[in-house]
């Protein structure tokens, strides 16, 4: 275990000296800020003319999730298929380390990471909060921080696993992203046409679990398993590439 | 320490060695040399729990090397071929992570000591993106050996190195070697000659000659052969007369005004030679004997191995 945290630790202090990390910081933060200023500014305009719920920071939260759809195999392409392109890898593969603990340490890196991203959004509940009376729905906020942490989770372990099966990280990031794509928009395409079997492509859909579910404030177990499951799924595909990187 | 019995690897239909049979004790530092693609590094792979064999079974310190790999692991450093370094690490944070890594106790002091064994304790603080190759390779050296491992595997660690570095690698390693012990791989014969206290030729994934480099160059030697240069040029003269010397056989009169000959070892003719060129009326100006380098039973014995096929 101690293996796992000497690697995250290197991988999550090699961010701050990637300026991809960076770039990546920026495209989340640049967005969700603006987001937050049209949300502000049109609640308080129809405040202005009388009529009108408080603001709430869900979309926020959703905001995050979606753009890490899109930016997190960014943040994981390298992890392993780099390694393996420089033959760092063949190092890390004769010291003493178990492959899992190999990939559980590069994935708990990247999440220690996003996690710090996530921290950072807090702020725009706290800046909200100010201006709701008598205060937002803080069960609401936390539900939805819960699901940033499990959906992260599941996103960057399913990362880690595509990267330890290829050697170029460019394959790692748009296979990736594919995969990402596919379970968040087209999965449950169509669902709503088959006779049957509607419910297994909607069950399988990231943005069922997340959209309609969590981010509302609904913490279920079905969404909590299928997320565990993913993470799961995601570190087993990135030990399994490793071993059968061993027997070739 | 290393004890490896009908080793053998296969890539696909390939099969890149060919069982391996031999051993290594502690304080001993054993060379292992052949051509490109002789199977070198992927018996060094299989020894250091990179990757497993095929068939046959690897010993390293006491541990198989599939069954019992992290223990095995343990007790190895390993530098391989082309040194894998993170080049965006400053050095001495490297070596402190493949140190914790390896579970070493007082990793800073063990980074600071090693550094100053190789000689790199001015760029401790230095990326080792900026380092030289031949610093690199330094590095490489000093990570394998950070936790004190009873086996070094050594994949051509002198490599990209100037001159005066490879004389203190080697240095190194000798020290290193009198207590553990090392395996290196190198196609320097003369490196092989003068560090490694045995050597294993390996030559298309089985090896073709195991000794000491003493013994495998009288082994190879059924006859000396000895040079002799006079002022002027040689002429067939002087062959007829030397032919003359009993026990003498095998002269040559070369192009370029030498003359070439061999006896049988163990029977100097050497005296008897100098005798008769001078009472042939030709000044003497060299008579050396021309020692079999290892590089020519290289050659000679891999080339036997092409023959018999």
């Amino acid at each position: 275990m101690k293996n796992i945290w000497t690697i995250a630790k290197r991988e999550y202090d090699n961010y701050f000296s990637s300026p991809l990390a960076y770039v990546v910081a920026l495209a989340i933060f640049l967005p969700i800020g603006i987001y937050f200023c049209i949300i502000m500014f049109a609640t308080s305009q129809q405040a202005l003319y009388g009529g009108s719920s408080a603001p709430e920071a869900t979309p926020i939260t959703w905001l995050f999730i979606f753009l890490l759809i899109f930016l997190s195999p960014a943040l994981t392409m390298r992890l392993l298929s780099d390694e393996a392109r420089m033959g760092t890898l063949e190092l890390l593969l004769t010291s003493p380390v178990r492959d899992f603990e190999l990939i559980a340490g590069k994935w708990l890196g990247a999440f220690m990471f996003v996690l710090l991203l996530a921290a950072f959004t807090l702020i725009f509940p706290v800046i909200m909060n100010n201006y709701v009376s008598p205060s937002l729905d803080w069960k609401l906020i936390i539900a939805a921080y819960l699901g940033i942490i499990l959906v992260s989770g599941a996103l960057l372990a399913l990362g880690v696993g595509i990267s330890a099966i290829f050697s170029n990280q460019f394959a790692a990031f748009f296979v990736t992203l594919g995969l990402f794509f596919f379970l968040w928009f087209m999965v449950s395409l169509p669902a709503s046409y088959l006779p049957t079997g509607g419910e297994v492509l909607n069950y399988l859909s990231l943005s069922t679990h997340f959209s309609q579910s969590i981010n509302n404030g609904t913490i279920n177990l079905g969404d909590v398993v299928y997320y565990l499951s993913l993470t799961a799924l995601g570190l087993f595909v990135g030990t399994t590439a490793i071993e059968i990187r061993r027997w070739r | 320490m290393i004890k490896v019995s009908g080793l053998t690897k296969d890539y696909g239909a390939r099969r890149a060695i060919n069982n391996l049979n031999f051993d290594a004790h502690q304080g001993e530092i054993v060379g292992f040399l052949g051509p490109n693609g002789a199977g070198k590094t992927t018996t060094m792979r299989i020894l250091t729990g990179y990757m497993p064999p095929t068939d046959g079974e690897a010993i390293v310190a006491g541990y198989n090397v599939v069954e019992e790999s992290l223990e095995a692991r343990k007790r190895v450093g390993y530098l391989p071929e082309t040194v894998p370094l993170y080049t965006e690490m400053v050095v001495a944070d490297y070596l402190k992570y493949m140190g914790d890594l390896r579970g070493v106790p007082n990793v800073e002091d063990r980074v600071d000591e090693v550094l100053g064994m190789v000689g790199l304790g001015d760029r401790a603080n230095g990326y080792i993106g900026n380092l030289s190759k031949g610093m690199r390779q330094r590095v490489g050296l000093a990570q394998a050996l950070l936790h004190k491992p009873e086996v070094l595997i050594l994949d051509e660690p002198t490599i990209g190195l100037d001159p005066g570095q490879v004389v203190e690698v080697r240095e190194l390693i000798r020290e290193i070697g009198k207590e553990r012990t090392v395996l290196l791989s190198t196609h320097l014969l003369n490196e092989a000659q003068n560090i490694c206290d045995r050597v294993l030729i390996i030559n298309k994934g089985k090896i073709v000659a195991e000794d000491t480099t003493e013994n495998l160059q009288a082994r190879l030697l059924g006859a000396e052969r000895v040079i002799i240069r006079v002022r002027g040029e040689a002429d067939e003269e002087l062959a007829k007369a030397i032919k003359l010397i009993k026990g003498v056989r095998d002269v040559e009169l070369k192009n370029d005004g030498a003359v070439e000959f061999e006896f049988a070892s163990g029977k100097d003719l050497r005296p008897e030679v100098a005798k008769q060129i001078i009472k042939s009326g030709y000044d003497l100006l060299e008579l050396r004997p021309l020692g079999m380098s290892l590089e020519e039973i290289f050659l000679e014995l891999t080339s036997n191995e092409a023959k018999k096929k």
